[in-house]
């Protein structure tokens, strides 16, 4: 199905074209980039409105397809489509674009108008990667996204957004080159880019193995996994709010869909038998990064570090599945598993990018993070207290918030596969309540610390807005979660029935049984 | 000889015409008047593309003509980088300028050295025999010696012009004790003979592969790639930057023709000894060339090493002895000249009140200073590191990918693994632009002519690597016969 209208180019390079407009502004004229930057990411929300509704839930087909030649000798194209995980991801991107822009709005004062082209630029290439079915323009994309972001840590950031930046930009680089390399390989044995066909493409163990590496390289530094999450703290800690919502709320996302993007479709028999190594790693980040995060006195390094334990679960419910099919439960675990995985994206996405505005509103006001310098928050802002508690909460797994939903999920999944892997993950909803709510005591509740604490000024009309409406969604989510499901869930199926076929041609096989 | 075949070098014989004709032209101009030179300079390589681009066979892509008894060849890959050389030259001249009236030395000496340079420059992309390589080789190396020593008055300028003619001219005396041998063991100088004579069975292997070996050493000084690159730095940073600008942008495209020529058309039977030598010096080039940069407090030092890994990759395109790899490489050898003109022309614009803008430091904020300017060079820098979509990813790419369809994973790795630690010091010039304060209040001021120059070259660095497909078919389809 060829697209007549072309949504997804639409939504990627509106926000481009106006980013771009927006730093030709010029300095000077500040208030004209913010208008235009609201009025470019509003009008970025609304389409992805239309691609939420004109979505086809019943197929796992790739859907708004658009086709163009771009490096013809390569047969690389300009090839777009999303299915029924990018949809999400996408519209979590567009609405997150519109709230970093009101989130920047007063407290942005240096070079406005680089500030709001950046984040609209990167608006566009986010959609780019979640949009993309060409490989070689999924690469472009993946890795033109990291310069705005450098440039946004690195311009707008605390006093060692240096180092951040630069050490935020040379993970992911270093990752990323593993990848294409592998991506190169795909090519030289398919002839072709286009991502669907590579999901068909038979491939040897051997082969499997080292592109799996190659995508787990690019892939696990993105989400992060645990051992090479230590990027994520320092450019969290180092970013401006927004910057660090971006970060939390999408960017990391692009690791999770990575993963089912291209490993697990594409080399199905290796990430069979490296599941282990994924749950392994995605357990460690869950309890160990657990345990981090309880000890820490920055308030966004603890959120940080949240991120990471609950990005574990991600990864968790990705590889679950394998296990348990070999346990041969049948593929509706599985795919709990996958969806709760899913689920907890989207909801991750909300939360995080939250907590993270919560930190921004008070940071604006007393230009500390760190945990001591509050107490008793709630005295002088009970809106924002209300927010915080909300959000902490759903970060714990609140029952009714979306925090619960995801875990729940590939809680629910991890024991078809392993009692064990199900008890270790159940940990999360301990520590995540421990340093969540502990969080939540020291700075929201108690004795008001200080005078400065007692003068604080509740949040304003702005603020309230834009915590509100994530906390519509955090709720939305929590309570119905079945729309989100339902949008996924034929894209989930499609996927387990793919990766339960090996892909290692027939000849292969003979030889090696004799 | 009839006519039509003597008219194949036609573009030559305009520019050096025209290079003799500036060079009468100059002593009959008063001092206030030089400007009139710039203009003839330029209007020589536009002209000189426009008899380049009428020549008859352009319209059929294959063919391929000789003239003066074979050593002279018109090919399509040859037109391709002659079209873009006087690009690149039209780019320096406008630069140049700029550079050359702010520390008084706009004389007409510059615009002659650097035709005949550019005269060389083509000879060697169209060279078919030894002796026309040779030829083309020492009038490229002599003008582009006496070029780096334009400044007299300055000790580095000197000293680097010495050190360059030195290596220079033993690199020379490499290149042609290699080919004598290789005349010794096939008996012609035509590549084309000799490769003929290579790959019959009646060949002298110990002679050729030790004449092979010379070759080597020889195109590897000139690249300026490792263990032969000692001489680049210190000619990058005791030239004149707007020289530098010349001698790193423009005559690495004869060198890549000259390596391609040499190695392929002459003794491309010979690809598994060869292959040995390129890999090894390709890697180390890549490897030292990046980890060296990393060091470096000068920016013409730091574009130095840069180039020597650059210089590595173009190397490691050779190594598969595909079409693929040799496509790689000339896109890559292309794409380098146009990041390599802006990045200099950038120097060239934050020189003020006589002095070159040569320390890193100097591109402090340059961000607040003026955000387009520091928007071209971010382009330049991201480009330079690999960074998609600007053109230098796609170079590198391209060779990745040659390199990789020709089973030579390891080298892939190495190249790619390489580039990450590169992009630190190219990350580091924009972290100087971007995240620092700026150190001057001194305005930035352009002639009109070379801001829409170096905003042109900055276009064309996200703009070829956005429509990255034509370029890219027109290099492959150089090598798909």
């Amino acid at each position: 199905m060829q697209s007549t209208w072309p949504t997804l180019s639409l939504l990627i390079w509106i926000p481009i074209a106006g980013g771009l407009l927006a730093a030709a502004l010029g300095e000077r004229k500040a208030s004209h980039a913010r208008l235009l930057a609201l009025a470019v990411s509003l009008l970025t929300f609304v389409l992805s409105i239309s691609l939420l509704t004109g979505f086809d839930r019943s197929t796992a087909n790739m859907q708004f397809l658009e086709n163009k030649a771009w490096i013809e000798y390569f047969r690389i194209n300009y090839f777009l489509g999303v299915d029924g995980f990018s949809v999400p991801l996408i519209f979590l991107t567009t609405f997150f674009g519109v709230l970093v822009v009101i989130a920047g709005w007063e407290v942005i004062r240096t070079r406005v108008h680089q500030y709001m082209a950046s984040f609209l630029v990167m608006e566009g290439l986010m959609v780019g990667v979640f949009s993309a079915l060409d490989g070689f323009l999924f690469y472009v994309f993946f890795e033109a996204m990291l310069i705005p972001m450098f440039l946004v840590i690195g311009m707008w950031g605390g006093p060692r957004r240096v180092y951040a930046t630069v050490k935020f930009f040379l993970y992911t680089f270093l990752g990323s080159v593993f990848m294409l390399v592998g991506l190169i390989y795909l090519y030289t044995q398919s002839g072709t880019w286009s991502i669907p066909e590579w999901q068909g493409l038979p491939l040897g163990i051997t082969a499997q193995t080292w592109l799996f590496l190659g995508f787990l390289a690019a892939f696990s530094v993105k989400v992060p996994m645990w051992p090479v999450h230590t990027w994520l703290p320092d450019a969290h800690v180092e970013a401006p709010t927004g910057g660090s919502v971006i970060l939390a709320a999408i960017m990391l996302k692009i690791g999770g869909y990575g993963f089912i993007r291209f490993s697990l479709p594409i080399t199905p028999d290796a990430s069979n038998s490296l599941d282990w190594l994924i749950i392994m790693l995605s357990l460690i980040a869950v309890v160990y990064i657990g345990f981090v995060a309880l000890v820490q006195q920055d308030m966004k390094k603890l959120i940080a570090y949240s991120s990471i334990s609950h990005m574990g679960f991600v990864t968790l419910g990705l590889f679950i599945a394998f296990a348990i099919f070999r346990h041969g439960v049948g593929s509706n675990a599985a795919a709990l598993g996958v969806e709760g995985a899913m689920v907890q994206m989207i909801s991750h996405g909300f939360v995080s990018g939250a907590l993270f505005l919560c930190v921004g509103v008070l940071y604006d006001r007393l230009h500390s993070r760190m945990i001591l310098d509050y107490g008793g928050v709630a005295d002088s802002m009970p809106w924002f207290a209300t927010f915080a508690v909300l959000f902490f909460m759903a970060n714990a797994g609140l029952p009714g918030t979306s925090g619960f939903v995801g875990e729940f999920m590939v809680i629910l999944a991890a024991f078809n596969a392993n009692f064990w892997y199900a008890f270790l993950a159940g940990l999360t909803l301990i520590l995540g309540a421990a340093y969540s709510l502990w969080l939540v005591k020291r700075v929201i509740f108690g004795a008001v610390k200080s005078r400065e604490v007692a003068a604080l000024k509740d949040i304003n009309r702005r603020e309230a807005l834009i915590l509100g409406s994530v906390a519509v969604a955090v709720i939305m989510v929590g309570l119905w979660p079945q729309p989100l499901v339902d949008l996924m869930h034929a894209s989930v199926n499609n996927l387990l029935a793919h990766i339960q076929q090996s892909k290692i041609p027939a000849a292969t096989i003979a030889t090696a049984g004799m | 000889m009839n006519v039509s075949n003597i008219l194949l070098a036609a573009p030559e014989i305009w520019v050096f015409t025209m290079a003799c004709v500036i060079l009468l032209v100059d002593l009959f101009l008063r001092e206030e008047r030089r400007g009139i030179i710039q203009l003839l300079a330029m209007a020589t390589v536009i002209f000189a593309g426009f008899i380049t681009m009428r020549a008859e066979y352009v319209h059929d892509g294959t063919f391929i003509a000789t003239a003066f008894n074979d050593s002279f060849l018109r090919d399509p890959m040859g037109d391709v980088l002659k079209l873009f050389t006087y690009f690149i030259v039209a780019l320096v001249f406008v630069y140049a300028k700029s550079y050359l009236r702010q520390f008084n030395m706009f004389r007409a000496d510059f615009y002659t050295l650097s035709l005949f340079a550019l005269l060389g420059i083509m000879l060697l992309i169209s060279a078919n025999s030894l002796l026309m390589i040779y030829l083309g080789l020492e009038l490229t190396s002599l003008s582009t010696y006496a070029l780096v020593a334009y400044d007299r008055d300055s000790s580095r300028g000197s000293e680097a012009a010495m050190k360059y003619f030195v290596l220079g001219s033993m690199a020379s005396g490499m290149l042609l004790y290699g080919m004598s041998m290789i005349y010794g063991a096939t008996g012609s100088l035509n590549l084309d003979a000799i490769g003929a004579a290579v790959s019959s069975d009646k060949r002298d292997d110990l002679v050729l592969v030790f004449g092979l070996a010379f070759l080597v050493v020889g195109l590897a000084f000139k690249l300026g790639v490792v263990p032969f690159h000692m001489w680049i730095p210190d000619v990058y940073e005791g030239a004149p930057a707007g020289v530098t600008l010349f001698i790193a942008a423009v005559p690495k495209m004869a060198a890549f023709a000259m390596a391609f020529r040499l190695l392929q058309t002459g003794l491309g039977e010979l690809h598994a000894d060869w292959q040995q030598m390129l890999a090894v010096l390709s890697v180390l080039s890549i490897v030292l060339g990046n980890v060296a940069a990393i060091a470096q407090t000068n920016i013409k030092r730091m574009l130095a090493y840069s180039t020597i890994s650059h210089m590595g990759f173009i190397l490691l395109g050779f190594a598969p002895g595909t079409g693929a790899g040799y496509g790689a490489s000339m896109y890559y050898v292309m794409v380098y000249s146009l990041m390599t003109a802006a990045a200099f022309a950038t120097i060239i614009l934050l020189s003020s009140r006589g002095v070159e803008a040569e320390h890193l430091d100097d591109f402090k904020g340059l961000n607040q200073r003026n955000s387009w300017y520091a928007a071209v060079m971010a382009m330049v820098m991201f480009s330079m590191a690999g960074v998609p979509v600007f053109v230098g990813f796609f170079a590198k790419w391209l060779v990745i990918q040659a390199t990789l369809e020709a089973g030579m994973l390891w080298l892939a790795v190495v190249a790619v693994v390489f580039s990450v630690v590169g992009a630190f010091y190219y990350l580091r010039v924009v972290k100087l632009m971007y995240f620092d304060d700026p150190e001057t209040e001194v305005p930035i001021s352009a002639t009109l002519d070379f801001s829409l120059a170096l905003s042109l070259n900055g276009v064309l660095v996200i703009g070829l690597g956005i429509f990255s497909g034509p370029l890219i078919a027109v290099c492959m389809r150089s090598f798909a016969a």
